[in-house]
This record gives structure tokens, sequence and C-alpha cells, in this order.
């Protein structure tokens, strides 16, 4: 059976024979013929392939996307608006178009056209952005001619400007959304439910479960594999809610990190600063929790916050449903303890007392959309100064996030202080071997991850520790 | 490469290129900051890149083989499995090319297409041509490639030992340097390593080959140097060089990348249109350009100096060791610049430079803004910085000991005179600017009370020499065509890669026609319009395109001003061209008409113009002469601070000045001094190459390789673009280069972190610190630091 995708383009209504797998970028460059939004990396990383994306069944609101690994069969039912679209939408453009055009915004302008939409993404959810808001929005796009500085000053003056409606009436997505989309060479399928989800692998167990794609879909995105089938997990009505409870936030695995930030910076603040780091907004409005952790990566940053808090997945699979520590999650390099066709629904994130002191602490060799040399968490709750119970977790120190037990031992009971920072880390050094590679020496690795408990300690003296805070 | 030219009798007049009729004071469109011309065209997304460029019927897609090895020799490459994958075409090798395999651009060893060895992981060794780019590169992945491996050579200093060179040894010498560090008051010796950089131009190379009628081709390529891929494309493809056109309307960056290294991809693309007979698109995926295409030369420095107890250099030795790949390709220029940038401010008597381009087993490094006087100046910069800590001043009392003086004609061991020096004017500048003495007594005091982060600051003077070394490229061409209705066609033999050349360039000749910039537009590059170019680089696109241009114009005008004479009987000197208007006492015509009454009169409306740089001259066997028409300066202080945990770091604060002499536009020489900055931050911090021991480089996209992000730009960033002294030379409009000089003025940000380092010893001790200064050698060169602190205070004790 085929499925044609449909899908507002630009304020139209468009409909498309092609594979569910087409990158949305191949298909904006190919078949639409719009050769505006560029291809600078096809990982998800530069930002010059960045368009405005409204996922269908939710709100309409537009965000900034990556084309190059977000996948028609994903889109279907939902809006694009590319830099063409913006240009169209005032008389003379958008008002971030116009401020970039006068004042130096851009030179070579190959960048220009995905910071035009990522800056004209952050004018719709925010009115009047301050120049770290600027700077968060921009964290997914690359500029290798301009240095910024007029980018910045441009966002800035156009969010003073009259902004135009990008969310008309035929701009919201479109009402024609299939379970099924693409034709059969190439079809994604979008259960709504749990049931329906575990009815659809079951009849399709080759199909790839895809979530955001962030990791998944740089595969596709370099023609490395194709999916006949492809079941998304964007619209399992149990995989999208979040409640906030009085111990701890369920977040749904479907839910993306953007999604989360708000709850993120209330409960946890150091972990929402790791999140708006470790991934553009670009990254942040397609991936998810679950697809984080399902990966497995071993330099996923999401997991060494979570084990520090100590967090529960809840799973679903053929023989029903059961709750899992993370901390038993992660047997291997990629390896989990999830049974096949069980798939994660939601994580379960305790909150952490006032008393407590909690840290995520990332170690990169840039701040913003850099995968960690070192992530660090660090999860102590104190009866005044003395620490009654820790949770040490690490990234990228092995084939796996980490809890180091025996470093947290040698701090229970003592204070924070230099002799329970040293017992600590001669702990951590024992336990963890790590490797080199490209983001860092395994020796650097190892002095690091014992230097960011003393960074801890320091933080909690009353010691500027970070260079970001000045 | 040898070649001796003689010196121009330099009492020849220069002609000024400026208007200078006594009733024409003021400019009325150069010198004005407008927007680059397609500014526009790029926040809507409508201008075009090669890659945008409709298609043309039965176009096909071309990607690349690379070798999985370092070293080895071929000995089978077999396409049937690819080439059984529906859509195809052809997987080409060495075999098919028709005429020679060469890409070099100065020697001749470095093939298109890898015939019998394989000298890089990365080089590219077959091209598969296909319907689409997806079959194409998933074709490309099953072309079998058998190579017998051979053992690489990765390291500098171990082929310098072996004398394993792409370019003869060159060596710069001036006065006596063995007697001289004998009889020093005081000697040194160190070592730096600084890494290359990738250009990360966003646009990746891509040519578009269109065959023609018999061996006519036009080939569509995003180059810096169309006449090169022009020149190289018909030896390829065994034709004359008038067979070929290359053209191009805009890159989406290149900083030098795309100078020789396109030449490769076009050639491919125009093999592939030659061997199919269809339009043929050649693009590289991030990762292929990353691997396949040369970057900044890493360089490890040795040296020996000696100095006066004041801090004043007597004797200095410095071996440059340059990564130059597999190949030559401008290995040799760079190491010149090298080591004629070694002196950057400072009077060095007594010198002995040795540069050698070191043959290793990976991708041949290339062009990239500055071309390695960035290098030469860091290894200078470093000497100081280790050696005034160690003498009782200080780095910026030492730089103050050696500054050329003011109009003293001291000379460059290269023998060049410094006869426009205004160094200590730009220094002084910018210390009181940036508030220099307040905030060292601001930074000592944050020091002081902070154990974890430190603070340092630091002054970088630049002073960069502006031409080609090579004389023979110092020159340009200039079309311009005037049409009925007053309008201008302008081309050039300069291409615009983003840093608004063509803008520039307009705006000469809209001045000397005195109308509207409007009225002129500008055109793409190409061979077939201006030939015998020069690459758009050594950051004299705008020197010599625009001069040619001016010459160009100033022809046209000067036919119109003998027609006007005659038909308003007065003299052709006081016709003043302004406000889009000929006028005289008495009559006025607009230019429209202007142009029209010529055509009428059977006049000329077209011209071309042609510039040679006067003055210069250099004798690459002995490296003396007068490389440079004249030299820019700029200086920049940078604020940063560390963690001495994790050696993160970042930059708090810049200030910086750059001399532009007179702007031709001086909002697009901010963008120039603003991202030049940027760029060479990120080589001296976060952006690091790493190979891992089988020759792979494993940072081959922006996920590892990390160029600053908008939130790495300094907090607080004030840049000046000095327009107060004209070029002391007859420049066009008497303006100043502006593309590569600033990027050394981010070595202010690498000389801060030693700085922040040398804090822990209270700026006593130099900071054993490498570039780029990522947070893992900041870390261990504090870890080294307060080691040696504390056996410092051992002895002490």
């Amino acid at each position: 059976m085929n499925h044609p995708i449909h899908l507002t383009l630009n304020g139209k209504p468009v409909v498309t024979p092609c594979r569910a797998d087409t990158t949305v970028l191949e298909y904006l460059r190919g078949e639409a013929q719009l050769r505006g939004t560029k291809e600078g990396c096809a990982e998800g990383d530069c930002g010059a392939c960045s368009v405005l994306y409204a996922p269908s069944g939710k709100d309409g609101a537009l965000q900034p996307a990556n084309a190059c690994i977000l996948l028609m069969g994903q889109v279907d039912g939902g809006a694009l608006m590319t830099v063409e679209g913006l240009a169209n939408s005032a008389k003379d453009g958008h008002p971030v178009q116009q401020h970039m055009a006068e004042n130096g915004s851009s030179q070579c302008g190959f960048c220009t056209p995905g910071i035009v939409t990522a800056l004209a993404g952050l004018l719709e959810k925010t009115a009047d952005p301050s120049v770290d808001e600027v700077h968060d929005a921009l964290a997914g796009n690359l500029c290798r001619c301009t240095g910024y500085r007029p980018i910045v000053e441009a966002a800035l003056a156009a969010a003073k400007d009259l902004k135009p409606n990008l969310a008309t009436a035929d701009e919201k997505p479109s009402s024609v959304r299939s379970t099924f989309a693409g034709p059969d060479e190439s079809m994604f399928m979008r259960p709504d439910c749990l049931e329906g989800l575990m009815e659809i692998r079951k009849a399709h167990p080759d199909a790839v479960l895809l979530a955001g794609g962030t990791d998944l879909s740089l595969d596709v995105a370099h023609a490395r594999s194709r999916w006949p089938r492809a079941i998304l997990t964007q619209d399992v009505r149990e995989m999208r809610g979040i409640e906030d409870g009085s111990d701890a936030v369920v977040f749904g695995a479907a839910v993306t990190w953007q999604e989360m930030l708000p709850l993120l910076h209330h409960y946890w603040p150091s972990f929402a600063t790791l999140v708006r780091r470790f991934g553009s907004t670009q990254i942040r409005s397609m991936g998810t929790l679950g697809g984080n952790l399902g990966t497995a990566s071993p330099i996923g940053d999401g997991a060494p916050a979570l084990l520090a808090l100590d967090a529960t997945l809840g799973l679903a699979g053929p023989d029903g449903k059961r709750s899992m520590r993370l901390h038993d999650y992660f047997l291997d390099y990629r390896k989990t303890a999830l049974l096949p066709d069980e798939v994660i629904v939601s994580v379960t994130v305790p909150k952490v007392k006032s008393s407590d002191l909690f840290r995520v602490y990332k170690v990169s060799k840039r701040y913003d959309q850099d995968i960690s040399t070192v992530c660090g968490a660090f999860h102590l709750a104190m009866d005044q100064d003395t620490i009654t119970e820790a949770h040490i977790a690490f990234g990228g120190m092995a084939a796996v996030p980490v809890r180091l037990p025996e470093a947290e031992r040698a701090l229970i009971g003592k204070a924070l202080d230099a002799k329970a920072v040293a017992a600590a880390r001669s702990a951590i050094a024992g336990t963890l071997t790590p490797m080199s590679d490209m983001r860092g020496s395994a020796a650097y690795r190892a002095k690091v991850a014992g230097n960011l408990l003393q960074r801890l300690a320091a933080e909690r003296a009353g010691q500027k520790v970070e260079v970001m805070a000045l | 490469m040898n070649i001796h030219h003689k010196p121009q009798d330099l009492t020849d007049e220069i002609e000024p290129l400026e208007l200078t009729t006594s009733n024409r004071m003021e400019r009325s469109v150069v010198g004005k900051g407008y927007a680059h011309d397609s500014a526009t065209r790029h926040v809507r997304g409508e201008a075009v890149y090669i890659d945008d460029m409709a298609d043309l019927p039965g176009t096909l897609h071309v990607a690349p083989v690379l070798s999985s090895v370092a070293k080895g020799t071929i000995t089978c490459v077999d396409g049937s499995k690819a080439l059984a994958l529906p859509g195809v075409k052809a997987v080409l090798t060495a075999k098919d090319i028709p005429g020679k395999n060469e890409a070099a651009p100065i020697l001749k060893d470095e093939p298109v297409l890898a015939e019998d060895a394989v000298e890089h992981v990365g080089q590219i060794i077959a091209a598969v041509v296909a319907d689409t780019f997806a079959i194409a590169i998933e074709a490309a992945r099953l072309v079998v490639v058998e190579i017998a491996e051979e053992t690489p050579v990765f390291d500098v200093e171990e082929a310098f030992e072996r004398g394993d060179h792409t370019h003869p040894t060159q060596h710069l010498k001036d006065g006596d340097f063995d007697a001289a560090i004998a009889a020093a008051d005081h000697q040194f010796e160190g070592r730096l390593e600084v890494g290359g950089q990738d250009h990360f131009y966003l646009e990746t190379h891509v040519a578009y080959a269109i065959p023609g009628e018999l061996s006519e081709m036009v080939v569509h390529s995003s180059t810096q140097h169309p006449t090169e891929v022009q020149v190289h494309i018909a030896k390829v493809l065994g034709c004359r060089n008038h067979d070929i056109d290359v053209e191009i309307r805009r890159m989406g960056g290149a900083f030098g990348g795309k100078e020789s290294q396109a030449t490769i991809i076009a050639s491919i693309a125009a093999l592939a249109a030659r061997a199919t007979g269809k339009p043929c698109r050649m693009r590289l995926r991030r990762d292929d350009d990353m691997a396949a295409t040369g970057k900044r030369h890493g360089y490890v420095f040795r040296y020996r100096a000696g100095v006066k107890a004041d801090g004043r250099f007597q004797a200095l030795k410095v071996e440059a060791l340059a990564n130059s790949g597999h190949v030559a390709d401008l290995s040799g220029p760079v190491v010149t610049r090298t080591l004629t940038h070694i002196d950057n401010c400072y009077h060095l008597p007594n010198v002995d430079l040795l540069g050698f381009a070191a043959k290793t087993n990976t991708v041949s490094n290339t062009a990239f803004r500055g071309f390695g006087g960035p290098q030469g100046m860091l290894i200078t910069e470093a000497i100081i910085d280790d050696i005034a800590r160690q003498l009782d001043t200080t780095p910026d009392d030492m730089r103050l000991a050696n500054y050329y003086g003011p109009d003293t004609g001291e000379v460059t061991p290269y023998g060049q005179p410094v006869d426009d020096n205004r160094i200590l004017d730009v220094v002084d500048r910018l210390k009181t600017s940036a508030e220099w003495t307040e905030r060292r007594k601001e930074i000592d005091a944050f020091n002081a009370e902070n154990t974890v982060l430190k603070k340092g600051l630091a002054l970088m003077p630049v002073k960069f020499g502006i031409s080609f070394n090579l004389t023979t490229l110092n020159q340009a061409g200039c079309l311009v065509h005037v049409y009925t209705d007053g309008s201008v066609h302008l081309n050039h033999g300069g291409t615009e890669m983003g840093q608004g050349l063509h803008t520039k360039v307009a705006q000469v000749v809209a001045e000397v026609f005195g109308i509207a910039l409007h009225e002129v537009r500008i055109t793409a590059t190409t061979t077939g319009k201006v030939p015998n170019t020069s690459a758009t680089a050594a950051s004299s696109g705008s020197d010599i395109n625009g001069a040619a241009a001016f010459r160009a114009a100033q022809e046209i005008r000067g036919r119109m001003a003998q027609v006007l004479a005659a038909e308003w009987g007065c003299a052709a000197d006081v016709i003043r061209f302004q406000n889009g208007m000929a006028v005289t006492d008495g009559h006025e015509l607009p230019f429209a008409g202007v142009a029209h009454l010529c055509w009428a009169k059977r006049v000329s409306l077209s011209a071309e113009g042609f510039y040679a740089t006067p003055k210069i001259h250099w004798d690459a066997a002995t490296l003396r002469g007068r490389p440079f028409f004249y030299y820019t300066y700029g200086a920049a202080i940078a604020e940063v601070v560390i963690d001495t945990l994790t050696g993160e770091n970042r930059c708090l604060r810049a200030d910086m000045v750059q001399d532009c002499g007179k702007p031709l536009n001086p909002t697009l020489d901010l963008g120039q001094v603003e991202g030049a900055f940027v760029q060479g931050m990120g080589w001296l911090t976060c952006e690091e190459l790493w190979w891992d021991d089988k020759g792979k480089l494993r940072t081959t996209g922006p996920s590892t390789y990390k160029i600053p992000g908008s939130r790495d730009v300094p907090p607080v960033f004030n840049v000046e673009v000095l327009d107060d002294q004209p070029n002391k030379e007859p420049t066009v409009f008497r303006s100043k280069a502006v593309g590569e000089p600033p990027l050394m003025l981010a070595i202010s940000v690498w000389l801060a972190l030693r700085d922040a380092v040398s804090s822990l010893s209270d700026g006593k001790l130099p900071a054993k610190l490498d570039a780029p200064a990522t947070p893992e050698r900041v870390l261990f060169a504090v870890e080294d630091m307060q080691a040696r602190v504390a056996e410092e205070s051992e002895n002490t004790a």
C-alpha cells in the first residue's frame, strides 16, 4: 500500500509520493526545488539546513529543526517553513532577514538561511530575547565568516519589530494525517497508543523504532542505510505525558528535551543547564529522553544525571509492563537490559531536597553543542555538612555510563572536605579506565573525573568554579 | 622554482589610483559602508551556490572513493559491484584520464586520482558517476580497493631527521647567528607544537561540469582560482585552455581552502563529464571534504635565542618544521611566509631561520588565511613569553624593547626596510582604549582571590606583509562595459568567497564614473572574460582587482570626457563625473546620456584594466628582496579565564584595532576583522585535528571538530577599524588589505591563556602550552606549572 505524505509547506498543502526515509533536506532541495536550505554537514551539527517545523498533533508552534536528519515520514501531517517561506511572510521578508541584510550578518551567506530560520524560531517563542537566549538559539548554527556579533545584534533588533504571523490558519499542521506514511518501499508507521505500538512491532519485527532520530537518522543522512519500515514513537500517548508528582516527575519517553526543559529548570537547574548545552534548539526539539537512553550511547549526556538522581524506567513489552532502575539498565557498550521487543515508556526522576547538593558538570572542547569528554553528575544528601547519601555517575569514562559505589561510600558520613575528596578521588581512579579519543586522552579524562569532585567541594565552599559563570 | 626577478626601477613614478582632480575632493561611493552586494539574497535564500544551480537534463552526480590506508601500493581497484548497482554510470580511475593526471599547483607531484601509490588516508582513488548523489555515495562504498600497505610516516620531526621533504629546504640567514649567540648575555632554547586547522567553509567543495561542442566545457567550480582550475582541467582532459571556461559567482566560504584544492574536485567532475558526455556535478560530503582536502599546516618549532639583559634580541635561530602532508601543494610559499613573518614587529639581528616542508602520510596541507604567517608570528610571541618571564622583565616590556622603530628604516631579515611602521602608535592607542594598565591590576587581584579560576591578559601586535611573495602572482585584470542606458557591467579576476570583494570593486568603478553603486552589476568571475588570473588570496583581492577596475573605468571615463569635450567645446580634464552626471560649468548630461553619446560617436564603451603591483621583487634562492608592497598593522588585547581543575577556558574580553589605510568599505573591513579574530581564536583553542594511529583523521565533521560558536565570541568585543592614515603606498584609494592580518590578532587569546597559567607562578615561569590550547592542554600546562612552583618552593626552603 502506498500512503502519500501530506504536509503544509510554506503555508501551502502539498502531497508527495517520496520514500518515508527521504530526509526533509533531500526533499526540499530535490522534489520541492527549494534550494535556499543548505547542506553543511548532514549530521545535525552545523545548522545550515535549519527549517521551522510543527509536528502533526501538536499545537502548531514552529520550532527549528535540522532538515538533514529529519525524515519525511516523521513530518507527515505537520508543517514546514523554509527560508523562502520566511522571505514571503511579510512585504520585505521576516524582520530577522531585514536586519541581517542590513548590518553585515552575512558574508559568504551559506549558513545564513539556517541562521535566519533559527532566529525566526526564537522569536516565535520569545518576544524579547536576552543575549543569552540568542546564543541558545544559535547554539546549533555555525558561521565561519562573521564572528557572530552582527547576527546577535540583528536578532535583538528584529525582536523589536512587528513580527509576521507565521502561524496563519493554513499554516497549522495539515489536517490530513495518516498512521502510515510513505510508499511501500519505505513507509513509516505511527501508532497513537502503546497497544498499537506493540501490535505494529509484532507485525513488523524488522522495523526501526524511531523517536526523534537525532542519532539513528545519521545513517540515513549519510546513505549508509535505508529503512523500508520504521515505527515512530512520537504520537504514542503513553509516552507523551509529563506528570509532576509529589516526589518525582514522570517523563514520557517520547517527550522532547525542549518540552522537558521548564520542569528540569525548576527542579534540577544544573541538569537543565546540561540539557541546553548538549543539544541545540534544533536537536532538543526533536531528541527525546527515551531515545537518548534507548541508543545507550556511552557518551549520552542524559544518563549520568539520571543515574545520579536514581531514575527509574517504565518499560513495556509483549509480556506486560515492569519498572527498572536506570542503574540496572546499561550492560555493556550499546547493550541494555531491555528484553527483545520491550520499549521504554517513561522515566521517573526523583526530586531532590533543598538540602541536597546536586550538580551535573560537563567538560567538552566547546561549551555549546559538543559531546562530553567527561560528564560527571553528583547527588549528595546532606545533614548540615555531613554527607548522608551519595550518588556519583560519569559518562564518557567507560563503555557505559556508570555509577561509582566505591567513591560514593568514601563520602558517606564525611564532610565534603579535602580529605573526603581525596579518598573519593582515589576510588574513582581505581574504578574507571577511560579511553583515549579525539575528545581527550585517557589521562585527561581520569584527571578531570577526580577534579570534578574537587570542583563540587570548591563550589560548596563558595568559590567561583566555572568559566561560564564570569 | 628559483625565479629571479630584476628589481623594477624604483625611481619610476607610480601612478596614483585615486581621483585627484581638484573638484573631486570627496569620495561619494568609496569609503562608505555598503552592505555586501548579495546580503539580501543571502538572507532570503536566493543567493545561488553551485549546488543550487538548476540541474540540466541528464545531470549525473560524482562521488569519490577514498583510500583507507595511509601508505601503500594499489594492487586492485574493482568497480564491478558498484557498476552493478542500478543508476551507476561509470567508475573512473587514473587510467581513464585522457591527458595528464596532475593536480599540483607548483610542482608536478600530485595526481588527481591516485595511480599506483596512495600516500594518505582519504586520498581520492576513483570516482563513481551515478544518476543521483545518494546512489553515487552508496556505490562509492562498493568499489573494492586493494592496497599493499607500507609503513607510513606521520611525525614531522622524524621526517626532518630523515630529510623527507616535499619542497627544498629554505634558509633565511641575516647577520652572524653563531657569533651572536655565543656572545649573548642570556641564552634560551625551546620547542613548540602548533596544530593545523580545517577551513570548515560551510559550503564543501563542489563543481558542475557541463560538456559542450567538441572539446568545449563550462565548469562551475567553487574555487578561489578559476585560472588554475581551467589550466588543470585542460591538462587532465588533454585539450587547450581555450576549450575550458571556469566560472564562479560565489563560494560559501573558502579561507584559502579553495585556492589549490578545488582543482582536484573540478578536474574529476570534468573527467566524468568527458567520460559520460553528460553534465556532472561533484560535491563532497563534509566528512569526505575534511578527509580528502588540505588544511592549515601544523608546525613543530625549535628555537635558540640570545638576548640582552633588557630583553633585546641579539640572536635567534628557529627551525620551522611544517607538516606539508603527502605532497608539496603550496607548502613552499607557505613556509616562505612563515620565515618572512617570524620577525613580526621586531627588529631581529643575527637570525638563522630554517623552513622545512616535511613529507608525511597525511593529507597535503594548503593555503589558509595567513598562509604560514600566523605560525611564524606565534613562535616569536611564544619565545618572548618564554624569555621575558625568565628575565627580570614582562612580555610586554620585552616587546617594547624590540619593536621596529618608526621611520628608522630598520630592515627585516629578508632585506625589506620597514618604512611605513606605525606599530607603536597602534599599540599605544589600544592600550589606552583597552585600559591595559588598570586591568592588569584587576586581574592580578582576581587571581589572588580565586583558587580554581585564573585570569590572564595579553597583547599581540601584528605586522603583516601584503603581496604574494612570488612577484609574478601580483597581477590582475578587469573588464568593464558601459551600456547605452548608463548601466555598467563589471567583471574582474577576483572571486567572491564572502569577503565582499565584488562590493568593494564595484564601489571603485561607481566612484570613477560618479554613479550610484546599484548602477554597477557584478557578474560571475569567469576565465572567458578575464584570463590568466591569480588566485584571490594573500589578502590582495581588492588591492589588485580594485586597481585593475580603477584603470578600466578610468579608461572609459577618459574616452567619455574626450567625446564630451568635443561636444561641449571645453577641455576634457574639467569635466566632472558626479551624482550620475557629467558636469562642467554650463553643461551637464546624465551618465546614460553620456554613454549613448559615446555610442553614437562610435567610441568604445568597453575597456579592460590591468594592474601589476609596483616596487616589489623577490629572490627565492636567497630569500631576499622587497616581497611586500606595504605592511598592515594591528594589535589586540585579550583577557581570558581558565579553570585550573578542567582546563576549560574562555575569552572574556577582546579589544583590537586594525589599520585599514583609507578603507574602501569600513563595514566590510569590520566584518573581516571580527570574523578573522574568531576564526583565529578557534585555531588556537577549540579546533583540534586528531588522527588515530593508522593516520585516519577522526575529526571530520562538526560533531568532532569544534569551530567557535556564537557563545564563544568574547562577551566584550571592541573592534576598531583605523581609518586615519592613508596607505603610504599608492594603493587603490589608499586602502589597505584586511583579509588575513586580523586572524593573527587572535594570538592574543593564546598568549593570555599562557599568562593565566603563568599566574600560578606569579608570572615568573613560562607556561608549557602548545596550540591549540584545548582544555586538556591547558590542564596539563597547569599541572606542569604547579609541579614546577612546588619544586621551586622546595628548593627555596
